[in-house]
């Protein structure tokens, strides 16, 4: 039975029914649990942002506070994984990620491979990513596509509460080590969530919106944008087709190339830098296998090559807008009349 | 007097709130009989055509709903009048009808969905409607209650309709047993005796055919009458691929070409349907649920439970009803209950045959409950 709960709510329930049906299944990370190493309140924080509270109460020592040292507590997280455990970990910022690339790059991606699949690793990294809480240039950072570069991780993006709760079921579900991107600005949205437990495929776009006249792909909270420049040519006769990715790796080319094949036009928006980022990449594969059905150049709707700015007004510019998206749409859409 | 009739956007089921008009299938200045389709319209459910009501005919002087535009339920579409009906009049109809046409509350909501444990199983089930005579609703394999979008309000003008989720579907326990048609008849028994109803009508469709059949058998004197849509239980032939390709189907992409085998015209497959049917097979252990349902169903290759015989001896008023197009069952299994029955067949109309022919089906089972 479904009802309409936040972002952050479905993200905490898959949590907590993965939990009770799966002993194995353990949260930590900074302040999860609330106050390491204090007598004070337990369970005030449930992380930075509140994902976690709530489930100390229930499963106690299963949900653990770490040492502000993200390097030793991935690592820590990757080996339990290794020795048969499901663990969560709570990565604050995606900025952060940075101190414990080498657990995550050269271990965790690395031991089904190394170990000719004798090892499994199924840790979830859940982390935050995005810009728009003005929380400037070192927490702000949309870097999804550092990890979809590297082979042996899976990466996810949600952009709805139902995604989030189904995709991180299926991330703990997973044998394989899964970096999960929630966006810091979709935590109050609210949707039709059911109670029951489900996953969702990875793997597997969503086709949020329908359209013949132009392919408009994006993740995470750049889903939104799009949907919100693609309603608003609708006014003008124009129906674009939005493709929600859900996870970038793996991908689903198959449904991007159909939607290409089909409108002949594309828009990437994306919301990590524009160089080697996940935009180049969708081009890129989309230039390589359907050159002939492309009727304009394609379109790349990113932030520009700077580090995200602290001061508002320039935050705001920086973040790919609806009206950047309607400017793209128009670009393919008249190219060549 | 030349009357002037108006045409507005109907009303397909209780969640129904506004209809996009897809396209007009009359030109202005067209002529308008009853039955005929006029225009197709998309709800956030499904896609269907606006049927030209009885008693109404003329000439199609206005499409005020044009192409594109979204309408709420009740809002006017077009206007049908004779050709000699003045412009003027047609115009301050129009004006009349816009200043003061109030759209039903947007917050007016659906039938809200009930639990009722039958033998340690909660079962969901929606109720409408007030009256002596008590009709249950069974869907097929693999769907839900909501199949009966547009059936359910019709069948409810002076009759209690109950509409359930079979253990497995929809909002229902996924505990399934051992999934037969017989099993699932007793868990039907079990629901009727929990809501206190003694004497029913059942409607079913395809494999909840099968299922009312059972129940009447199992309780000969409980079942007033009975209504197979498309019914499974009356022969053996039953498109296997279809049915575990449904199960096996994973993605949008998988599911699509099964799904379009329920319907005449594939093009009423829409994104929500798949996106509605990807939702509950995602379900914790619906995968399960309807590979258990599936193979108590099916017997190898064909269906694992006839009931012409025992059926055919009841004794009571049968309707059965078929889409000449139906690519699941075939059509012409009604015919084995000879006299016993009155066929329909609905020639262009596939297996989902209450969806896709609403209008004629809402008819024909109105009469048949009449009759019974």
């Amino acid at each position: 039975m479904a009802r309409t709960i936040t972002y952050r709510q479905a993200i905490n329930e898959a949590l907590r029914q993965e939990m009770e049906r799966d002993d194995t299944v353990i949260v930590m990370g900074e302040d999860n649990a609330g106050g390491q190493g204090a007598d004070g309140e337990r369970d005030a924080w449930g992380g930075v942002l509140g994902v976690t509270k709530g489930l100390y109460p229930t499963f106690g020592d299963r949900v653990m506070d770490t040492p502000i040292t993200e390097s030793a507590f991935i690592g820590a997280a990757i080996g339990a994984a290794a020795c048969g455990m499901r663990p969560v970990a709570e990565l604050m910022f995606i900025d952060f990620m940075g101190v414990c690339f080498d657990q995550i790059f050269n271990q965790a991606a690395k031991f089904r491979y190394m170990f000719g699949g004798k090892a499994v690793t199924p840790v979830v990294i859940r982390t935050m990513y995005g810009a728009g809480l003005r929380a400037a240039a070192q927490h702000s950072q949309g870097l999804y596509p550092i990890f979809t570069h590297i082979p042996g991780l899976k990466v996810v993006i949600p952009s709805t509460p139902y995604d989030a709760k189904g995709l991180l079921i299926q991330s703990i579900r997973d044998d394989d080590p899964v970096i999960f991107c929630e966006h810091k600005m979709l935590y109050e949205m609210t949707g039709d969530v059911p109670e029951e437990s489900y996953t969702i495929p990875f793997g597997e776009a969503n086709v949020v919106r329908d359209g013949d006249d132009a392919t408009l792909v994006a993740v995470g909270r750049m889903v939104h944008t799009a949907t919100e420049a693609a309603d608003e040519l609708a006014g003008s006769g124009v129906e674009c087709e939005v493709i929600d990715l859900r996870t970038t790796s793996p991908l689903d080319t198959e449904t991007i190339l159909e939607s290409v094949e089909r409108t002949g036009r594309l828009v990437v928006v994306d919301e990590a830098s524009p160089r080697c980022g996940l935009a180049t990449d969708i081009a890129g594969m989309v230039a390589q296998e359907a050159f002939g059905a492309l009727r304009a150049p394609i379109q790349m709707v990113t932030p520009p090559h700077t580090p995200v700015p602290f001061t508002g007004a320039l935050e705001d510019l920086y973040i790919p807008d609806a009206q950047k998206v309607t400017n793209a749409l128009k670009t393919v859409l008249e190219y060549g009349k | 007097m030349s009357q002037i009739h108006k045409l507005t956007m109907p009303k397909w089921g209780l969640s129904m709130t506004e209809g996009k008009v897809e396209a007009w299938l009359v030109e202005e200045g067209g002529e308008i009989e009853p039955g005929m389709e006029v225009a197709d319209v998309d709800t956030d459910k499904i896609s269907g055509s606006v049927e030209v009501p009885p008693g109404v005919t003329g000439v199609l002087r206005r499409q005020v709903g044009r192409t594109g535009d979204v309408l709420p339920v009740g809002a006017l579409l077009g206007v049908v009048a004779d050709a000699g009906v003045p412009e003027e009049e047609i115009e301050a109809l129009i004006a009349e009808f816009q200043s003061t046409f109030v759209p039903e509350a947007a917050a007016e909501e659906g039938p809200v969905g009930q639990d009722v444990e039958v033998g340690g199983v909660r079962l969901r089930y929606v109720q409408v409607g007030e009256g002596d005579r008590r009709v249950v609703l069974l869907h097929g394999f693999g769907g839900n209650k909501d199949n009966w979008l547009f059936n359910l309000e019709a069948l409810a003008e002076g009759r209690t309709v109950y509409a359930l989720d079979f253990p497995g579907h929809g909002e229902s326990d996924k505990r399934v047993g051992d999934g037969s048609v017989a099993g699932l008849g007793t868990t039907v028994a079990g629901f009727l005796d929990a809501l206190g109803i003694d004497k029913v009508d059942l409607v079913g469709h395809s494999m909840g055919a099968a299922v009312a059949m059972a129940v009447a058998v199992a309780a000969p004197g409980r079942v007033r009458s009975l209504a197979l849509l498309a019914p499974a239980g009356l022969g053996q032939e039953i498109n296997t691929g279809y049915l575990r390709g449904f199960v096996g189907a994973q993605s949008r992409r998988e599911l699509k070409p099964h799904v379009e085998k329920l319907f005449a015209d594939p093009a009423l497959v829409t994104r929500e349907m798949l996106e509605n049917l990807l939702k509950f097979k995602r379900l914790d252990g619906a995968q399960a649920a309807l590979t258990t349902v599936l193979e108590g169903f099916v017997s190898g290759d064909v269906q694992a439970a006839v009931l012409v015989e025992p059926v055919a001896a009841l004794g009571i008023p049968i309707l059965v009803v078929a889409g000449a197009e139906d690519q699941v069952i075939p059509a012409g299994h009604g015919a084995a209950l000879g006299g016993k029955a009155e066929v329909q067949v609905l020639e262009g109309k596939g297996h989902m045959v209450h969806l896709e022919a609403a209008g004629d089906v809402n008819r024909l089972l109105a009469g048949h409950l009449e009759r019974a």
